[in-house]
């Protein structure tokens, strides 16, 4: 299983990646790649970044077997806790990695674009504990739905911009915050919160959450005594599973990225650019993109806001160009079932994003189990922002989502 | 061998003042509107005209430009039906230059979008987010053509840029400011050494843009660069009177092109 390095010079993953944008970034770009080269290579930067992780995020995280989930689905099944981070999720891995780099390069205002806010709270959060000033770009339509968490990034003295337009939603927030980019360029440095956009940022937000499966790697060798069989994490933009999968990419690992299928892959109202594989250009990368037969960009949906764009990091249209990751996609009513399958079997509520992982090994327990599988799952984020959502949809459905089917006796 | 971008500036130039380039959307207010639009700028005074094929994510327009784009797509404009409208009023009128977003084309074929752009009369291609580096494949495609692909160049522009673009054809776009397209109160004081820049440089006309809005901007620009291209402001105008779309885009390159003609008088 030999992978070929990427990206290369010019920041290509195979055919993918690239640096889109207008001219007047690419000093930026270039600008921004030294400083990343250099910094991941001093000693200085990266003790600082290994002590913000560990003391003030809390790494590493847990990594445990979830015992009565391993029991019922009769797979042996380990969970990486990102969850238990500072800020809930895996997002500050990196939020805290570009604005350490963005006070390195003497930038002093930090944008970054957010969906349902939590990489616009990691980055607030990221900032606040440098003393830079945020400007979080938020559509509309999430400013409303996730007000709570605009109360958080002001909070933490963010300044939360409501973008109105296009479909007022994570896309158009974060056109709103390349437009910005373009203008205060000399001064301002663009958090972005995935592996997607211009490179380097697939490659550097990748290198930043790497700390997940660097972590994961030694301890499945203590805890499992053994490698996994399967990695699964869902993928939306892609920053948590690439995390997971790339410290793990030569070893003999299968991994499973879960993209969200919405409503269901038929009813066009999902977010699975891989499954639907049309290659695209959107936010300056090349990858695979949700659009309409002229190019026009086709609006994402899912339950779970972290999952809902249009587009995917340019490194898994690479790794699913040449199998090294294989996609799959999972609908709203099963990332709601695994959402509390896990609550019960585990006492832990994973964020709607991580259930996606959660709910395809649920779905491919025989498979898995035939195989005498070894899964880690990546819990990418803890669920305390989707409770409020979820009760609501279950009130207004009068009902609860059930355990998935088979599962009945657990439930 | 001149193209038809080439003997508009020289055009322009041999009455001692800048091309004009006012640039419209497509579909805005309608497709139908088109054909009169085109005309009634090349009677106005328009040397080369840009027309804009909207995308549902124009990350270097700014407002007034996205919203004239947004009402083009909820009209349901395609770009087959764009390309049958300009093949009906190329040839009559001065060269025309597409507009539009990298991903548009990518989906269409680049080679398909270059044959069938050519076959329609257009002569360049301006694309924002497609930048020097990135364009090697297109550009080929373009040549095969006989379409240029215009350069773009930026205030943050490094000098290695401007030894790049020294290939390019058609002329350089010089973006006058940091930042996405839109009328400003004034010309960045930073307009003249970006041109003095390119022309030292690059043996190609230098046309600015983004920002420009009124005839006395046109003509601060027209004193130090090749053309002046003006979109926004022209949008706008069209916006608040849609129905009398045509006059209203005759009247305002009139008066641009007045102001950059009464330079070449004075002068």
């Amino acid at each position: 299983m030999s992978t070929t390095e990427v990206p290369n010079r010019q920041g290509r993953f195979g055919p993918f990646g690239g640096q889109y944008v207008p001219e007047t970034l690419i000093p930026a770009l270039d600008e921004l790649e030294l400083a990343y080269r250099a910094a991941r290579k001093d000693p200085h930067f990266r003790r600082e970044l290994h002590e913000l992780l560990h003391e003030y995020v809390g790494r590493p995280t847990p990594l445990r077997l979830a015992p009565r989930m391993s029991e019922a689905l009769k797979v042996e099944v380990f969970l990486k806790r990102e969850d238990l981070n500072h800020t809930g999720a895996h997002k500050i891995n990196n939020t805290l990695g570009q604005v350490l780099l963005a006070q390195k390069m003497g930038k002093t205002r930090i944008i970054a674009e957010t969906g349902a806010g939590q990489h616009g709270v990691a980055t607030a959060t990221a900032a606040a504990l440098f003393g830079l000033k945020a400007e979080i770009y938020m559509g509309l339509e999430d400013v409303g739905r996730q007000s709570l968490n605009v109360y958080r990034m002001k909070l933490l003295g963010a300044r939360v911009h409501a973008v109105e337009s296009g479909t007022r939603t994570l896309k158009d927030a974060t056109n709103e915050a390349i437009r910005d980019w373009v203008t205060n360029v000399r001064d301002t440095f663009y958090v972005i919160g995935s592996v997607v956009g211009p490179h380097p940022y697939p490659m550097m937000v990748r290198d930043f959450q790497s700390v997940i499966g660097i972590e994961a790697r030694r301890q499945m060798l203590k805890v499992a005594g053994a490698l996994p069989s399967h990695i699964v994490a869902c993928v939306g933009g892609g920053s948590n599973s690439m995390g997971i999968f790339y410290p793990f990419r030569r070893d003999p690992v299968r991994f499973i990225g879960v993209e969200a299928a919405g409503e269901g892959l038929h009813t066009g109202r999902h977010a699975a650019s891989i499954q639907a594989a049309e290659p695209g250009i959107l936010h300056g990368s090349l990858s695979y993109l949700l659009q309409d037969d002229d190019g026009q960009v086709h609006p994402a949906h899912s339950i779970s806001a972290g999952l809902d764009y249009p587009g995917v990091g340019p490194e898994h249209a690479y790794y699913h160009h040449t199998g090294r990751a294989q996609y799959r996609s999972i609908t709203d009513q099963e990332a709601l079932s695994a959402f509390h399958q896990l609550a019960e079997w585990e006492g832990i509520i994973p964020a709607l994003e991580s259930a996606h992982a959660i709910a395809w090994v649920i779905k491919a327990r025989e498979e898995l189990g035939a195989q005498n599988a070894r899964v880690l799952i990546n819990l990418s984020g803890r669920g305390d922002k989707d409770v409020d959502q979820v009760f609501a949809l279950e009130t207004k459905s009068g009902h609860r989502a059930t355990s998935h089917p088979g599962e009945g006796s657990d439930a | 061998m001149m193209s038809a971008i080439d003997s508009a500036f020289r055009q322009a130039r041999a009455e001692g003042r800048a091309a004009l380039i006012p640039y419209i959307t497509a579909g805005f207010p309608d497709l139908a509107a088109l054909p009169g639009l085109v005309a009634a700028l090349a009677e106005g005074g328009a040397d080369l005209i840009e027309i804009g094929i909207p995308f549902s994510d124009p990350l270097a327009d700014g407002p007034v430009l996205q919203k004239a784009a947004s009402a083009a797509l909820a009209r349901g404009i395609r770009i087959r039906d764009i390309l049958q409208s300009v093949k009906g009023v190329s040839g009559q009128t001065v060269p025309l230059l597409f507009l539009t977003y990298i991903n548009p084309i990518l989906r269409y074929g680049f080679q398909d979008f270059c044959r069938d752009s050519q076959v329609a009369g257009i002569q360049g291609l301006i694309i924002p987010d497609l930048p020097w580096r990135e364009g090697q494949s297109l550009r080929h495609m373009a040549h095969a053509q006989k379409l240029a692909v215009i350069p773009l160049v930026a205030p943050t522009s490094t000098d290695a840029h401007l030894m790049e673009i020294r290939r390019a054809r058609g002329f350089v776009y010089g973006v006058s400011v940091t930042g996405v397209t839109g009328a400003r109160t004034r010309v960045d004081h930073g307009v003249s050494l970006l041109a003095a820049r390119v022309k030292s440089q690059v043996n190609l006309p230098v046309a600015i843009g983004f920002g420009i809005a009124t005839p006395d901007q046109a003509r601060q620009v027209g004193q130090v660069a090749d053309g002046v291209i003006v979109g926004s402001a022209l949008v706008d105008a069209i916006a608040a009177q849609p129905d009398k779309a045509e006059a209203v885009a005759f009247r305002f390159v009139r008066n641009m092109k007045e102001a950059l003609t009464n330079i070449a008088t004075k002068a």
